[in-house]
């Protein structure tokens, strides 16, 4: 975005995709806001730094994308006590990154909704484990939390919660549901049981070290945060990734896009009913984890992108297997859509159901897959193309009729274009002019650098924000899950809809607990 | 009554008793085979009910004594059910007692019992499971007895053992009647014993269950008996389909080796029902569950229709 109008003064930031920072005072923080807004901005991210020790109090970074890149805004506050605007009214899904914000910084906004979002009474409420001078006690006993839902009063109205434990083995979310017969009237949901202070556990690592950390954050998309950390940590170190390296962390994403779709393609025809599906497509994902296992030793890649390259290059009978999977998975994948599309009944519970309008996913600042299938053609791998895929082309996936459909629809197009891309960046792996270095080890980071890394996982992108330390130590790093963003949108989603089609919608979506919580 | 009657009758409880989780793995087997999976073993619900009587059983504080009978009470009325419906023989002693409309009867109060104890323990799950369960049951009833009265109206007789007798000595013919009453009672059958398209037997998700979420809180042999009574009603429905749609091969006389052949014609004849239950079941998606209406819509008006050609145009 233009900051010029504003009279400020933005400042490049080093990343794989165009990014600026920008230092707001109160006052220009929600114009700054606004007028990114009206510029098409969606925020992407929204956390705290505490910076006592430098004798400036603390520091409130927004995280806003648009078509001209990343811009963060910095706003600082001199004491503890001091609050930030609301910026709920323009960014309606800054509400819960604003309590969280406070859960764990103790830093407020002057917002009418000041519950909690991540605590959960596992530690005193007036402690914020973010803090530098935060120390936790073996003493604290976990506590009981009454969370004040919103109910609905009515003829006939009644409430059913859901979970944190559930019938199956999923992870664990609370769902409050005020229904009328069938009929959703409301959805409320509370997450947060899967916090494990990942955040605060990043500030004891060398940068070296968080890389493991960042590959954990949640599990189905480890390739996408191990790159975002990776990008982020080459950034404040000043170098820059082999070719090759950049090649081999493509296709591992791909492949990550490539097996958490085909499991939620099946997943989704179990949820409607239609178990053949699960079967089909779990037999496929599982072949994609095989390869994945002989070619780079782990099934979900986990630790195959480190901070300078990837750990392991792929041998040539491997690339030559990727390939031949690619292009034999494709006529099965195809045959698997013609039985979906044509299916009657798997139709139609899929479509008209749970759909979100282009109007409502712009006005909740949706990302990602599930953004694309309410029509936002939003992609970083088309938008800011990064090495190598800027010279891939990628094809973006969106449709516009926002339901499960659309986002069936939406994985399997990406499924498909996934297969290309395999195919393409193995064929490019074989070229004996790519050959060379997978691996450039990191210099001695500088201390006080701050860098940000963006990777489009299969879910949307993941948002690494590095602040390194002295003696190549991390001083604070925020992950951020694309999940913040869509988790709002399943509320308003399954409005209207019967109870028994929430599973199905929400596993459209299939948010991460574990990339949210932290 | 005579007494190799009476030693039919205890023959007839004890096959359906034995053959009830038999069926269920068959049909599972069959699940697993036409999505390609390897399928588990045939004797896996027999493992699962003696698993499940080894555990020791938990039971909600709250819960009443309804919750602790009501296994007792499902598990009875399936056997009962059991003892009416002519799967082996039709020279029942226990059939003169309790008719085609006792029967439907015998079901109701089992599903009554069922979902008054789903409601007990007063979990969200279980009472939308029983209310479900009862927007289900008040569907499928009425289309059941309609199927049952065009076969009381062919045979001129509610007893179910005379209609057997009647349907299978008669000479081989094609009644339309029937076929539409066939075709109702498949999809009634489909709805009554919670399987796809109406409900999920295997779904993990308690927010689309009917069947599961009303047996969500019981364990061990509370459990055991509830699944078994499941898998006995899935028995019956299938022997009660079998006996007016196929009934060939059944043993009408008090004679065993009749008996003999009836049995292994039972046993053939619920193979090739359960693998076509599975192929039914692997070719549909669950229907939303506002759809149930249409689709037992459908069955009661198919199970008026056979009546009506019977009645009008007497085949």
């Amino acid at each position: 975005m233009n900051v010029a109008p504003l009279g400020l003064a933005a400042a490049r930031l080093p990343a794989g995709v165009p990014a600026q920072r920008a230092q707001v005072s109160s006052g220009q923080f929600l114009t700054a806001c606004r007028l990114a807004w009206e510029q098409g901005a969606q925020l992407v991210a929204l956390w705290a730094t505490d910076e006592r020790d430098r004798r400036r109090g603390f520091c409130v970074r927004v995280a806003l994308e648009d078509r001209d890149g990343l811009t963060i805004l910095e706003h600082w506050l001199p004491t503890e006590d001091s609050r930030y605007p609301d910026l709920t009214p323009i960014f309606p899904a800054a509400n819960r990154m604003q309590r969280t914000t406070y859960d764990l910084m103790g830093i407020g906004a002057e917002a009418d909704d000041q519950r909690p979002w991540l605590w959960m009474a596992s530690w005193p409420i007036d402690r914020f484990p973010l803090r530098r001078d935060f120390e936790a006690s073996p003493k604290w006993e976990p506590g009981q939390e009454e969370y004040d839902f919103v109910r609905v009063e009515g003829d006939g109205v009644h409430e059913i919660p859901v979970g944190p434990v559930h019938a199956g083995i999923i992870e664990p979310g609370h769902f409050r549901f005020q229904i009328v017969g069938e009929k959703v009237l409301r959805l409320e949901e509370r997450l947060g049981y899967t916090h494990k202070g990942v955040e605060k556990r990043f500030e004891a690592m060398t940068m070296a070290e968080g890389a493991k950390l960042a590959g954990r954050i949640s599990g189905d998309s480890t390739v996408a945060y191990a790159w975002a950390y990776a990008q982020a940590a080459e950034s404040i170190a000043e170098v820059v990734a082999p070719p090759r390296a950049a090649w081999l962390r493509a296709l591992c994403l791909e492949r990550e896009r490539l097996a958490n779709h085909l499991g939620d393609l099946g997943a989704l025809g179990n949820d409607a009913g239609f178990a053949f599906g699960l079967a089909q497509f779990s037999r496929l994902r599982e072949d994609v984890l095989r390869v994945n296992r002989t070619a780079f030793g782990h099934r979900l890649l986990m630790d195959v992108i480190v901070p300078g390259g990837v750990a392991r290059d792929l041998e040539i009978g491997q690339a030559l297997a990727m390939r031949d999977q690619a292009n034999g998975m494709r006529a099965e994948i195809l045959e698997l859509r013609g039985i979906y599309d044509e299916h009657a009944g798997l139709q139609d519970r899929f479509r008209n159901c749970g759909a979100v309008s282009a109007e409502l996913a712009a006005k909740l600042g949706m990302q990602g897959l599930a953004a694309r299938a309410s029509g936002i053609a939003r992609d970083l791998r088309c938008d800011f193309p990064c090495a190598p895929y800027d010279t891939l082309a990628v094809r973006i996936a969106s449709t516009g009729s926002g339901d499960v459909a659309a986002r069936v629809a939406v994985r399997f197009d990406e499924t498909l274009e996934s297969l290309r891309l395999i195919d393409a960046i193995a064929t490019r792996l074989l070229d004996p002019a790519l050959a060379g270095d997978v691996y450039a080890p990191l210099p001695d980071t500088p201390a006080q650098r701050f860098a940000i890394g963006y990777v489009e996982g299969w879910r949307g992108p993941v948002f690494v924000a590095l602040e390194s330390g002295p003696g190549a130590t991390i001083r604070r790093c925020h992950p951020h899950d694309p999940s913040w963003s869509n988790w709002p949108a399943i509320e308003h989603a399954v409005i209207g809809n019967i109870v028994p089609d929430f599973p199905l919608i929400n596993k459209s979506f299939n948010l991460s607990y574990s990339g949210h919580d932290l | 009554m005579t007494l190799t009657g009476l030693l039919f009758q205890m023959l007839q409880i004890v096959v359906a008793l034995a053959l009830a989780p038999l069926l269920i793995g068959w049909v599972n087997q069959c699940r697993a085979w036409l999505s390609n999976r390897s399928a588990p073993p045939l004797t896996l619900p027999y493992r699962t009910i003696r698993k499940l009587f080894t555990k020791d059983a938990v039971v909600a504080d709250n819960a009443s004594p309804i919750f602790r009978i009501t296994p007792y009470i499902v598990f009875g009325a399936m056997c009962c059910a059991a003892a009416i419906v002519p799967s082996l023989a039709t020279a029942l002693p226990f059939a003169r007692a309790a008719d085609a409309i006792a029967l439907v009867g015998l079901f109701a109060l089992a599903r009554v019992f069922i979902a008054l104890a789903a409601m007990d323990i007063g979990t969200s799950f279980g009472s939308l499971g029983a209310r479900r369960e009862m927007f289900i049951g008040f569907l499928a009833e009425p289309a059941l007895l309609m199927v049952l009265f065009t076969a009381s109206l062919i045979s001129g007789s509610t007893s179910l053992a005379t209609i057997v007798d009647a349907f299978a000595h008669r000479e081989l013919g094609i009644y339309p009647s029937l076929a539409f009453a066939g075709v109702a009672f498949t999809m009634v059958s489909l709805a009554e014993n919670a399987r796809i398209p109406i409900d999920n037997p295997a779904t993990h998700l308690e927010l689309t269950m009917i069947h599961e979420a009303m047996v969500l809180e019981y364990s061990a042999r509370h459990l055991a008996l509830l699944e078994w009574a499941s898998w006995l009603k899935l028995f019956n429905y299938s022997c009660i389909g079998l006996a007016l749609f196929v009934p060939f091969g059944i043993a009408s006389g008090d004679d065993w080796t009749a008996l003999a052949t009836a049995a292994l014609a039972l046993v053939a004849k619920l193979a090739v029902g359960g693998a076509l239950l599975a192929l039914i079941e692997t070719l549909s998606a669950k229907l939303r569950i506002f759809r149930a209406p249409e689709f037992l819509g459908t069955a009661f008006m198919l199970a008026v229709l056979a009546m009506l050609v019977n009645l009008l145009l007497g085949s």
